[in-house]
């Protein structure tokens, strides 16, 4: 059973119920290709390979006893920034280098309930504020296609994880692009739902406006299988929408005729390297051969959504970041003089230069006389661009684009200039300021990287994402392809 | 536009961050980019349009009953923080 990692989490779940191999074998498969590759990749920030194995064997119990769920085995992985009662949380962040969560984050208890294994938490971007992971704590993940590249950010330890193969799917976050562009440069499907789909009840926030989570699997089928158990209502979260909640899977086989694409004409812009703009030319065609229809389409404002980010996610992150004060939990200084150095020395030690830097930009155009001109200001343009997309989608269904400018960029390239790397999420951001859900499924290579092809659509469009990715990947195998090393 | 080290101060002040020596100039440059990049807002014609706070619009703050649903959790809370005495949280003295 040594090639149980290739099959992808849905094969494993069927696997499990026809009891062709047991969630213990399959469990210690993955811990084994964890302990091997985690040297390598850093994807992982803790493995909890004890309660897993305990956990397996349950499992195993309830799919004997045949009281199952849709999950009962599965092995998989969370983000760092999703509490689990008594396992370690840091979020990326020295702050919370000894922070031991006393609940499970709703998207944990869920999974759980739907019987999946936790093998540990992965490796992120601080905070979840960074595009390339290497704002992290405990160091940068290594990109599986090549260790001197960066994974993406800010759920790079998810990408990582699942584009090696160390777990079938792992939980993410997405604020600006950061479950969609490390999918997109690890070569695997990651999928943000639309905002308020997914509890955000023991999720770090970052900026509560924006923050979304999701999953990151092999492929459309795999997200469709864990959404249908993450998402849903939840009281517990005063943003979470009590909307039903879809068969995802079940939806997946629709036929794509007839679909109207649209072909944002922001995306294609002179940031777009020619040879990622070729894979996406090539994925359009293949859409065209599945009967979807193809119109240009244009969002004028789109193009100052980078500077709209800049300001709510600092702003919205400055406030919710207000809370560590090294008082009631996370990093306390050594021997403060008074209550004020306590606060300033905790924080200044225990957040790191990136979300320094957030908190001050936060702090700046929230303070008085300017919260107008740049925070207020800034929600106006929101306004704009959500509109953009509303007209956008009364004339298609969905937007079809790259995810990302260019593949997966060298470890250390863009950390001198804030500025170039928040630029990389130049088409992830849309997507989250109008709330939409959106998925990056890998579409081809450029000089042996992985490209990313993502698929917006309207509010609670899930099942029509998801199975527009689909329909992709039933015509092309590059879902199918492990980078060397890793098959 | 260019951050005075006085205006990078008094926001790590207004933000309880202690920064360094040698932090307090990177981010005197990084802020200062940062302030021109997101300037280009300026520009942009937003007369008559309403700021947008919520992604999805016309969904209203939800409100629950009154009523007591948590039990005391202190003593759990409490073993995540650095530093408690007799169910307290300790700080350095504030009052003289």
């Amino acid at each position: 059973m040594s090639e149980l990692h290739r099959l992808g989490l849905t094969e494993l779940a069927a696997g499990l119920r026809a009891r062709r191999f047991s969630s213990v074998e399959l469990t210690r498969a993955f811990l084994a290709r964890i302990e091997r590759h985690q040297g390598a990749l850093n994807a992982f920030i803790s493995v909890t390979s004890e309660q897993a194995l305990q956990d397996a064997a349950a499992a195993d119990r309830a799919l004997a006893a045949g009281t199952g769920g849709a999950l009962t085995g599965v092995p998989l992985a969370h983000k760092d920034i999703f509490c689990t009662q008594g396992v370690r949380t840091t979020c990326g962040s020295r702050m919370l280098d000894n922070f031991v969560s006393p609940y499970d984050a709703t998207v944990v208890a869920r999974l759980r309930a739907a019987g999946a294994i936790m093998l540990g938490k992965t490796n992120m971007d601080e905070f979840a504020m960074g595009s390339s992971n290497e704002t992290s704590y405990y160091g940068a993940v290594k990109n599986p296609w090549n260790p001197a590249l960066v994974p993406g950010g800010s759920s790079g330890g998810s990408a990582a994880a699942v584009a090696a193969r160390l777990a079938p799917a792992a939980t993410a976050t997405d604020t600006g692009g950061s479950i969609r562009q490390p999918a997109a440069l690890c070569g695997v499907t990651g999928m943000k739902p639309t905002y308020g789909r997914v509890s955000r009840y023991g999720m770090v926030a970052f900026a509560s406006s924006l923050d979304q989570g999701g999953v990151i699997t092999a492929s459309a089928a795999d997200a469709a299988l864990v959404l249908r158990e993450m998402a849903g209502f939840d009281p517990k979260d005063s943003t979470s929408v009590d909307e039903p909640v879809p068969d995802y899977v079940g939806e997946l086989g629709r036929p794509l005729t007839g679909l109207r694409v649209g072909l944002l004409k922001e995306f294609f812009d002179k940031g777009l390297d020619a040879e990622v703009e070729q894979r996406i030319r090539e994925a359009l065609a293949i859409y065209e051969q599945l009967g979807a229809q193809l119109t240009e389409v244009s969002l004028p404002h789109l193009p100052l959504s980078v500077p709209v980010y800049y300001v709510v996610a600092p702003a919205e992150c400055s406030s919710n970041l207000a809370r560590f004060d090294g008082v009631r939990f996370g990093h306390r200084c050594e021997n403060p003089k008074d209550l004020q150095d306590l606060y300033r020395r905790s924080r200044g030690e225990g957040f790191g230069a990136e979300v320094k830097r957030r908190i001050m930009t936060g702090t700046y155009v929230l303070s008085a006389g300017y919260y107008d001109a740049y925070y207020l200001k800034a929600q106006r343009v929101r306004a704009l661009i959500n509109q953009d997309f509303i007209s956008a989608f009364k004339s298609v269904d969905v937007l079809i684009g790259p995810t990302t400018p260019t593949p997966a960029f060298a470890l250390g390239a863009k950390t001198a200039d804030p500025i170039t790397m928040y630029l990389n999420d130049i088409y992830t951001i849309g997507a989250n300021l109008a709330g939409l859900p959106a998925a990056s499924v890998p579409c081809g290579f450029v000089g042996g990287l992985p490209v990313g092809l993502q698929v917006v659509g309207p509010h609670f469009s899930e099942a029509r994402v998801l199975g527009t990715a689909h329909a992709f990947q039933q015509r092309t195998d590059w879902h199918t392809r492990l980078p060397g090393g890793f098959a | 536009m260019s951050l005075t080290r006085e205006q990078l101060a008094s926001i790590a002040a207004l933000a309880r961050l202690e920064l360094t020596a040698g932090e307090a100039p990177v981010y005197q440059q990084s802020l200062s980019s940062i302030l021109d990049f997101i300037g280009a807002l300026e520009a942009v014609d937003t007369a008559n349009v309403k700021p947008m706070a919520h992604p999805l619009p016309g969904l209203s703050q939800r409100l629950r009953a009154d009523e007591v649903t948590e039990t005391d959790h202190h003593e759990l809370y409490q073993e995540n923080a650095p530093q408690v005495a007799a169910g307290l949280y300790l700080v350095p003295k504030v009052i003289e």
